[in-house]
This record gives structure tokens, sequence and C-alpha cells, in this order.
């Protein structure tokens, strides 16, 4: 069972490497990017039936900093 | 007795034996060093600290692998029984990761390796770190880190400054941390975190260049506040 994890920093949160990358593609010429925020993907391949709830906690304990991070659970299909 | 330190080496760690011999020339006592693997701690540790480096190559975030090792457990037990925890750079990384402090350390507002010495203030004189500064004091220690941007929400920022929790700020701009906030200390004033290293600041060289002796005061503020406890 694949399952995806999307890390993303929490609205509010500076995200001085998305900045960047925002400056670098303007300096490419590329016009109208509004704003760059960047993640982190992070694939499971969980044995089969493996419930949300123990998923959720797997991103609380460490795949995600609550503190700064917000997470969202996607089973992938293949 | 003999102050007995604990220095724990993650994979990665590189400043555990500069901690170990900051520990040991200032107090006159070894500094037993411990393995991330182990379980436990040593028996009656007065003192544990939690050094700088890369542990487990900055894997997911800096100090989120080391939080979750075997000997975190242990610190964290330790810690809970009021046994002080200083984490300096990465081991503040971790400290936070584990929990015993708050907030989070982020990448540095202007994304480079910050490698110099600082300039900082002490806002903390109570805790047994920082009793021996006077409100306000200038220090120069030396950082060197890439994720050293202190962040917490408003109202975790506004409680650490209500608490008296902020034991040392930045008295310039180094890495966008909130509100300048250099150290962070529990809510008992036992767990310490700081990005700057006082380890690397023990002793005055022939050349100003290679560190001042301005970190030697936290570590005597330590070893005199346990020995008289």
């Amino acid at each position: 069972m694949k399952t995806r994890i999307l890390v993303r920093l929490k609205p509010g949160v500076l995200d001085p490497q998305g900045r960047a990358v925002h400056h670098a593609l303007e300096g490419l010429g590329f016009d109208g990017v509004a704003d760059v925020r960047i993640g982190r993907l992070i694939e499971l391949d969980l044995a089969d039936g493996t419930d949300e709830a123990t998923i959720t906690a797997m991103c609380e304990k460490l795949l995600a900093n609550t503190v700064i991070e917000n997470f969202t659970i996607e089973q992938a299909g293949e | 007795m003999a102050f007995r330190a604990g220095v724990v080496t993650f994979p990665g760690s590189n400043c555990d034996r500069d901690m170990a011999v900051a520990l040991e020339k200032i107090s006159g006592a070894p500094a037993l060093r411990i393995w991330h693997g182990d379980a436990a701690l040593p028996d009656r540790l007065d003192f544990i600290a939690l050094p700088g480096g890369f542990s487990y190559g900055d894997y997911l975030r800096s100090g989120a692998m080391a939080a979750k090792s075997p000997i975190m457990r242990a610190v964290v037990e330790a810690a809970g029984r009021g046994v002080p925890v200083l984490g300096v750079c990465n081991g503040f990384q971790v400290l936070t990761e584990a929990g015993l402090l708050p907030g989070a350390l982020m990448r540095n507002a202007g994304q480079r390796f910050i490698c110099r010495t600082v300039g900082l203030e002490a806002v903390n004189t109570s805790s047994l770190y920082t009793q021996g500064f006077a409100l306000g004091e200038a220090l120069r220690i030396p950082v060197a880190h890439h994720d050293g941007n202190y962040f917490a929400d408003a109202a975790t920022l506004d409680a650490l400054e209500a608490e008296d929790r902020i034991a040392f700020r930045y008295t310039e701009s180094v890495n966008g941390s909130a509100r300048d906030i250099a150290g962070v200390l529990s809510a008992n004033g036992r767990v310490l975190g700081m990005m700057p290293h006082p380890e690397r600041a023990i002793e005055p060289a022939a050349d100003p260049a290679l560190g001042g002796a301005d970190g030697r005061k936290l570590f005597e503020n330590v070893i005199a506040a346990l020995a008289s406890a």
C-alpha cells in the first residue's frame, strides 16, 4: 500500500529556501510567479490495511515537525 | 563530590570532544562519553550535554533523527527528574525536536551557513546557567550553523518572555531568529538550548580570532550552582 505524505511549512512561516528559488526563477526571466513554497514528499510502502491513525502518528512523531509544518496523507494507488 | 557530566555523541556530532574538554578543564573532573545507541545513561549524572554537529547528516530535519535515538529517551526521562541538560547548536535542535524545549530551528533567513563570533546579551540571570551574569551583560561567543533561525508562534514567544525563559539574545543581526533569541530555557530553568558555542570560548587565545573566554562563565555557573545545591 503506497502512501504519500506531503509535508509543508505552515502558512505564515517564512520559507527562505522558497524565497531564494523565487528570486532564481525571476532571474531566469519567468514572470508572474507570485510566491514559491518548498515542502517535502515522503513515500511510504505500508502493509495493506495500515490505518490512518497509525499513519497520522508517524507524521506527528517523526515525519513532520508540527511546530512549523502541516502534513497531508494521500493514498497513492499504483 | 566530583562533578559528573556526560556528553552524548550522535553519528555526525562534531563538537562532542570540545564539549568534553571544556567541561573537564573547567570542572577538573573527567566527562563521561555517552553513545547515542545506549539505552541508559551512566548512574548519578549531575549534568548532560548534547553537542553541536550534524547528527544523522541533518536527515529529515536538523536534530529530528537524533531526538528519536535510544539515548534520548533516557535524556528526556532524566530531564524530567530535574537533571540539567545543555544543548548547543545541533544539541539545541535535538532538544526542540525531542519536545524538551518549545519552538524550532529553521534555515537561516539569509540561506547561508554562518560561522563567526557574534554579540549576545544575557537576558535571564536566575537559571543555574546564567545566575553569574548581570542583566544585559555583553558576551562574544562563536556561532557555526545553517539552521539557527529560531521560530515559535507569537503566543509561545510571549510566554517565554513573560516567564523569563529567554537566556540570551543576539545583539546583532545573525540568522533571522524571532525576537533575536539565541538561547531558551525550559519552564524549570534546568534545560538550556543555545545556538552559540560556549565550549569554543573557554580560554583567552593569543589571537582574538581564535575566540575568547566569554563562554567559560556559563560552565562555571553550572558547576558552582550544582556544587552548592
